[in-house]
């Protein structure tokens, strides 16, 4: 550069005051409400972009004779057709443990699998010709159950425990007045993310290869794509700029596509575009675990609990993919906020001839947590006090206990204070009240209210994957631009990096670019998952930032011949002080430029106090907890088993809020996806291992008249007392748990019928039928004079 | 041909697959990729779009704005209209206020679902009356979002239709009608192979000349045939643009719907004469779907999970059929003939619906039972017509669906309880034990064989309960206008 730009100047120095802490627009709302924010099938095409579909396997369970592929060859548009033979590299997809072939390898592991791909000239004629294999399968009974699993030892993973002292567990039951049982089947849950699954892969010179995705996790997919080419890693470059919802459903499950459209692209020296229809996609790419839990509790007269032994079932589907961890984390979070006393927790991982199980908001904890909810509701019906007083009884601290089931000390524990807040201000008991007095005096319609807490562990519990990296470069003309590991589902990661950029510099806003994440920018990322985003991401901008901060100072102070005091330079509102001398940032920019100053720098993080012993089962496996609390009040329709959710008060945990309206928003969009996997959405396979419920109009998301009618979310508003970015908290799956309280809230309902006597079974989701159900088993139990 | 106006512009079709959805038109023709795919099933809503259209009352003419899910709807359907995506809304400069209102309230995620409720808030924007919270969710239920869960799409729209509507387009108006009276002069010709004939002579003629051709009104199930399953499509007849088969009339005994009026433009008048049943009518698909979707298609597709056929069985109408010689009248009660089959002979079509008025003595409810309350197919549907004379039953007309292989009625229910006193205990005990064993209905993926019996007894629970002159117990957790 010989000559550079003009920096347009405005005075207003107050422009930046409160850049971060506030609820800043998400960085792309207005091109989202426009249409013109692009998504992977709206990037224009190559001249000569073709077209691929996946043919799936009509059988759960088998060997592959033969795959007649004759009709689809034929099938008009048809260009190309691959099996798993024409795989030039790894054949395994897997992204722990092997067991996932990219395309059906030998044998039929589920109903739906892809068993070959098919590339044509329009999208829907690839789609009818992916309907022509002929796959000849020799039928195997499948494994469809827990219990088949456990009957035929099925196992993806070896199970896990907590290192706990089961002598300590057996004599704690031996000697307790109160004992009590529970087992909960817990559904899973699709993610309709309203973009489905996509990629496009432009091959590039030789055997380089550039892709487009809707993923997670861009590096993974890189590495995923460069194995089954068979070539290096640096020949694959990956481009992720957002997501239309990802929820977890694109950590692992967007690899294969990807790779698919990459062998294709290769092969034919095109680009490919693959992208799944809802009813495919349904069909093949995995969901959350559903769970079967049980438990066993001693306890005291007055509800506290002295021991604890619980049996965590994760239904893995056919491969491990992220099971592990998974079940791992249902274990860790089987407290939620509770001191269970001895406790003696077993995970395992069950293989079943369905698509493989995968990450979903909370990782498995949601399958752990309402466990513990469970055990709650269990023990005020047993002993006829209410919940919430049990719940409280219960609460790590100075009079239970303050070490995890796995060995973590709680420290900064915030329940005890959150619970009083919201019992308060919401007006637990006086709505407890008047829900006792409504119920007298309607035969019919039930009310029910149930307050439960949320804690929630963050980080990865693999290690390594606590790590990111930023990549930030400032241009001539002062604007900078940031790029990171992280990737952009909705959730406001790129919103908050800015903000926190543009914070260190003292810049406005609209002087920070966060980029697509590429990894050819950012190299070997982490998933963004784990409600990590922005405490990984953020932090590794930060230091990128301080280390161009650094240079600047240095080159500033310099120029005012101060170069001992370039420590004290100041980077605010637009401009760059030291002492009385202060310049435009811009202006510093360009004298950095001129002094021939690095003006690009990488940042790296890496979470601190993590170790985790798994052979042991014990130690601190999170940097700190997010914690929550709601109340919900619903009412039942003793007649049909409807049910209306009606009033939800939610305080959450956010540290120090980074933009208190994109918190809110996940929040509120966490607690209503929360809700949906508790009550309507219903995923069924049938006797075959098909799934049934394979489009939205047989699996039922929330919709908009399920928003409650009051829905007061509230932040608690005290800073994380460990050193995370700004002092925030990480809020992406956290609050998915507070829905427990609809559970709770319905079975609430449902126990008045017994005079809150009898704790109803209410396996998830608790639909219409499944509430009508446990209304009848207590009217049943009534009738014959039973009680609890 | 097919003429309509994209925005301002006047386009005209000559040549398009019968099986090309508005959809696939506006992103892979158009090359507008504002517009998305969720689902291509009419079930989400992302892909939602607005037509306009001239519509007169006492107060004129002025536009209608209609949503519509594009992803299922044939290019036949956009004929003499304006269609509107969400590229068009803002003026390049400034965000067009439904725009604002959203992105001031954070009403936006991920995005993909925003631009479908970016269309569905413009469309209400435009709306008659200022929206109460409940006409918010009315307008929204066809828009699925995975991310907000809601609350702030609420509020941006409440805010934003506080104030009457003031756009381009209001500002447009009297320009764009007379555009579009221009294009109605032209009676559309169809394109390819899809049919669009303007008469009941040129509908008989084009049946002749393609028998094989499948007659389409809405399109809302036929579409999921190519965008489902896959299917191809060789031709189309679109019954659509016949201005005989999109009359309503009312007289002292009956009200009569054209078979291809869509439920959206039944609603009001049928809602006029059946309060009783806004909830099936109100929790029929979606709005777009509404919109979208015709009494006669409804009927005519015999699915046993409809939710029109109950009612009209329960109101005893009667349905006018022609195949362009005779024309006749049939029953309803006696049209289905087998799951998916009817009376329709090959042919024939229907040409209108007629319902007796209710009496002053007959007490009528209609329930319909989802896991989801907004936007999903009954897993019961149960409609109940009883007269009451002197405290005495004296008639029972039912219809339920989601219980057996057809929409169907009960006529062990009425002769049972004819004649008994209908606030006795015996009429509720009998009632229930007779609809608890009346059919025999499936497991499928929306409830068990089991829950559908025992609650189609519980709603005759609920109908006994409601209707008792002295009973003031709550039996609803949603109440419907």
């Amino acid at each position: 550069m010989r000559k550079l730009i003009n920096t347009p100047f405005s005075e207003d120095e107050n422009k930046n005051q409160g850049v971060v802490h506030t609820s800043k627009r998400h960085e792309s709302a207005e091109r989202q409400v426009q249409g013109s924010a692009n998504y992977v099938d709206d990037i224009v095409e190559p001249q000569g972009t073709l077209y691929a579909a996946v043919g799936l396997s009509q059988c759960a369970k088998g060997t592959i004779n033969s795959i007649n592929l004759n009709a689809v060859r034929e099938s008009e548009g048809v260009v190309d057709v691959v099996t798993i033979e024409d795989v030039p590299g790894h054949k395994d997809i897997g992204p722990v443990f092997e067991g996932d072939p990219l395309l059906a390898n030998g044998e039929v592991k589920f109903f739906g699998q892809p068993v070959f791909a098919v590339l044509a000239t329009s999208v829907t004629l690839a789609r009818q010709a992916a309907l022509k294999g002929e796959i000849n399968v020799t039928e195997v009974a499948p494994v469809l159950s827990a219990d088949e699993a456990h009957r035929q030892q099925t196992f993806v993973r070896p199970l896990h425990k907590f290192g706990q002292h089961s002598e300590r567990v057996d004599d704690a039951f031996a000697n307790a007045t109160h004992h009590a049982s529970g087992s909960l089947s817990i559904g899973g849950q699709e993610h309709m993310y309203l973009e489905g699954q996509v990629s496009l892969a432009i091959p590039d010179e030789e055997d380089r290869m550039k892709i487009y995705t809707s993923s997670q996790h861009p590096s993974e997919v890189q590495k995923l794509v460069a194995e089954v080419l068979d070539v290096k890693l640096h020949r694959v470059m990956v481009d992720m700029r957002r997501m239309g919802g990802g929820f977890g459903g694109k950590e692992t499950q967007a690899a294969q596509w990807a790779c698919i459209a990459a062998l294709l692209a290769h092969r034919n020296n095109c680009a490919v575009k693959l992208r799944l229809p809802r009813f495919t996609d349904m069909h093949v790419t995995g969901k959350r675990h559903p769970f079967e839990n049980s438990f066993d509790i001693a306890f005291d007269s007055t509800g506290k609990i002295n021991a604890t032994r619980m049996t965590i079932n994760g239904i893995c589907g056919h491969s491990p993919d992220l099971s592990d961890a998974i079940v791992d984390r249902a274990m860790f979070h089987a407290d939620n906020g509770y001191f269970l006393g001895d406790s003696d927790i077993t995970g395992h991982r069950l293989q079943t001839n369905m698509v493989s199980h995968t990450a979903y908001r909370g990782f498995g904890g949601p399958q752990g947590m309402i466990m513990a909810e469970a055990m709650m509701d269990k023990i005020a019906r047993a002993i006829g006090s209410d919940p919430l007083s049990v719940r409280k009884r219960n609460l790590y601290g100075p009079t239970t206990g303050t070490t995890t089931p796995y060995g973590m000390e709680i420290e900064h524990n915030l329940l005890p204070e959150m619970i009083g807040e919201l019992e308060e201000s919401a007006h637990y008991w006086q709505r407890r009240e008047a829900i006792s007095a409504f119920n007298r005096e309607s035969p019919v319609i039930k009310k029910g209210i149930a307050l439960t807490p949320v804690k929630f562990g963050i980080s990865f519990t693999a290690k390594h994957l606590n790590q990111a990296g930023a990549l930030v470069h400032i241009y001539t003309d002062g604007s900078i631009q940031v790029n990171h590991g992280g990737t952009e589902m909705g959730q406001g990661l790129h919103t908050k990096i800015g903000q926190i950029a543009a914070n260190e510099f003292g810049v406005e806003l609209d002087m920070i670019e966060v980029t697509a994440t590429r990894t050819d920018k950012v190299p070997n990322t982490s998933p963004t998952a784990a409600s990590s985003g922005t405490d990984l991401n953020g932090k590794a901008v930060q230091n990128a930032c301080i280390t161009l901060k650094a240079r600047l100072s240095e080159c500033f102070a310099k120029s005012l011949d101060q170069e001992a005091k370039a420590g004290d330079v100041q980077f605010s509102n637009g401009y760059v002080a030291l002492g009385e001398h202060r310049i435009r940032f811009p202006e510093l920019v360009q004298q950095a430029y001129f002094a021939r100053v690095s003006l690009s720098s990488s940042g790296f993080y890496k979470t601190p106090k993590l170790q985790y012993n798994r052979d042991t089962g014990e130690g601190r496996p999170f940097f700190y907890f997010a914690y929550g609390v709601s109340m919900s009040e619903v009412s039942i329709d003793t007649l049909t088993g409807e049910y209306t959710v009606d009033k939800v008060n939610v305080i959450h945990d956010v540290g120090n809020s980074l933009n208190p309206a994109i918190d809110i928003g996940q929040i509120e969009g966490a607690f209503i996806q929360g809700m949906g996997w508790l009550t309507t959405e219903d995923l069924k396979w049938n006797e075959n291992g098909k799934l049934i419920s394979e489009n939205m109009a047989t699996y039922k998301i929330p919709a908009i008249g399920d928003t409650p009618k009051e829905f007061n979310v509230k932040l608690f508003g005290r800073k994380n007392a460990e050193d995370s970015i700004y002092h925030s908290k990480a809020v992406g799956e956290p609050p998915f748990m507070l829905a427990i309280s609809v559970w709770c809230a319905l079975k609430d309902a449902i126990s008045s019928l017994s005079g809150y006597t009898i704790d109803p079974q209410l396996d998830t989701p608790a639909t219409p039928e499944r509430v009508l159900n446990a209304v009848a088993a207590i009217q049943q139990a009534d009738s014959r004079g039973g009680g609890a | 041909m097919i003429r309509f106006l994209i925005n301002n512009d006047i386009v005209e079709i000559n040549e398009a697959r019968a099986d090309l959805t508005l959809l696939q038109f506006i992103r892979e023709h158009r090359k507008q990729t504002g517009t998305k795919e969720g689902c291509a099933a009419g079930d989400c809503g992302a892909c939602t779009v607005v037509l306009t259209e001239p519509v007169t009352t006492n107060n004129g003419t002025k536009l209608h704005y209609r949503t519509v899910n594009s992803c299922i709807t044939l290019m036949s359907a956009v004929h003499g209209k304006q269609l509107i995506f969400v590229e068009h809304l803002s003026d390049g400069k400034h965000l067009h206020p439904v725009q604002q209102a959203l992105v001031e309230h954070h009403g936006s995620q991920c995005g993909f679902c925003t631009p479908g409720f970016i269309m569905s808030m413009f469309a209400l924007y435009h709306s008659d009356s200022k929206p109460d919270r409940d006409d918010v969710l009315h307008a929204l239920s066809g828009n699925l979002c995975r991310c907000t869960g809601y609350r702030p799409i609420i509020d941006a729209t409440m805010a934003v239709c506080e104030s009457a509507p003031n756009d381009k387009f209001t500002a447009a108006q009297e320009k764009t009608l007379a555009t579009l009276k221009s294009l109605e002069r032209t009676a559309p010709t169809g394109t390819g192979n899809i049919h669009t004939p303007s008469s009941r002579e040129e509908l008989k003629a084009l049946i002749a000349a393609y028998p094989d051709a499948q007659l389409v009104a809405g399109s809302t199930d036929l579409s999921l045939q190519f965008t489902q399953q896959l299917k191809k499509v060789d031709t189309l007849i679109s019954l659509t643009h016949i201005d005989a088969l999109k009359q309503r009339t009312k007289n002292e005994h009956s009200i009569v719907f054209g078979a291809a009026l869509p439920l959206s433009d039944v609603a009001p008048d049928l809602l006029g004469s059946f309060p009783q049943v806004a909830e099936l009518v109100t929790r029929f698909a979606s709005l777009p779907i509404r919109n979208q979707a015709t009494i006669g298609g409804n009927v005519a597709n015999a699915s046993p999970i409809g939710d029109m056929p109950p009612l009209l069985l329960a109101l005893n109408a009667t349905l006018h059929l022609d195949n362009g010689n005779e024309k006749r009248t049939v029953p309803i009660s006696a049209f289905f003939t087998g799951y998916r089959e009817t009376q329709l002979a090959h042919g024939e079509w229907i040409s209108a619906i007629e319902i007796p008025l209710k009496q002053s003595n007959q007490v009528l409810a209609a329930y319909k039972i989802s896991k989801r309350f907004e936007d999903d197919i009954s897993a019961v549907c149960a409609v109940f017509n009883v007269t009451i004379e002197d405290g005495k039953i004296e008639a029972i007309s039912s219809g339920f669906g989601g219980v057996a292989a057809t929409p169907i009625t009960s006529s062990a229910l009425e002769s049972a309880l004819i004649g008994k006193q209908f606030s006795s205990k015996e009429c509720l005990n009998l009632g229930k034990q007779i609809l608890f064993d009346a059919f025999s209905p499936i497991d499928d993926v929306r409830a068990t064989a089991e829950y559908r019996k025992t609650v189609l007894a519980n709603l005759w629970h609920r109908f006994w309960l409601e209707h008792q002159s002295v009973s003031k117990i709550e039996t609803r957790v949603v109440q419907h206008a």
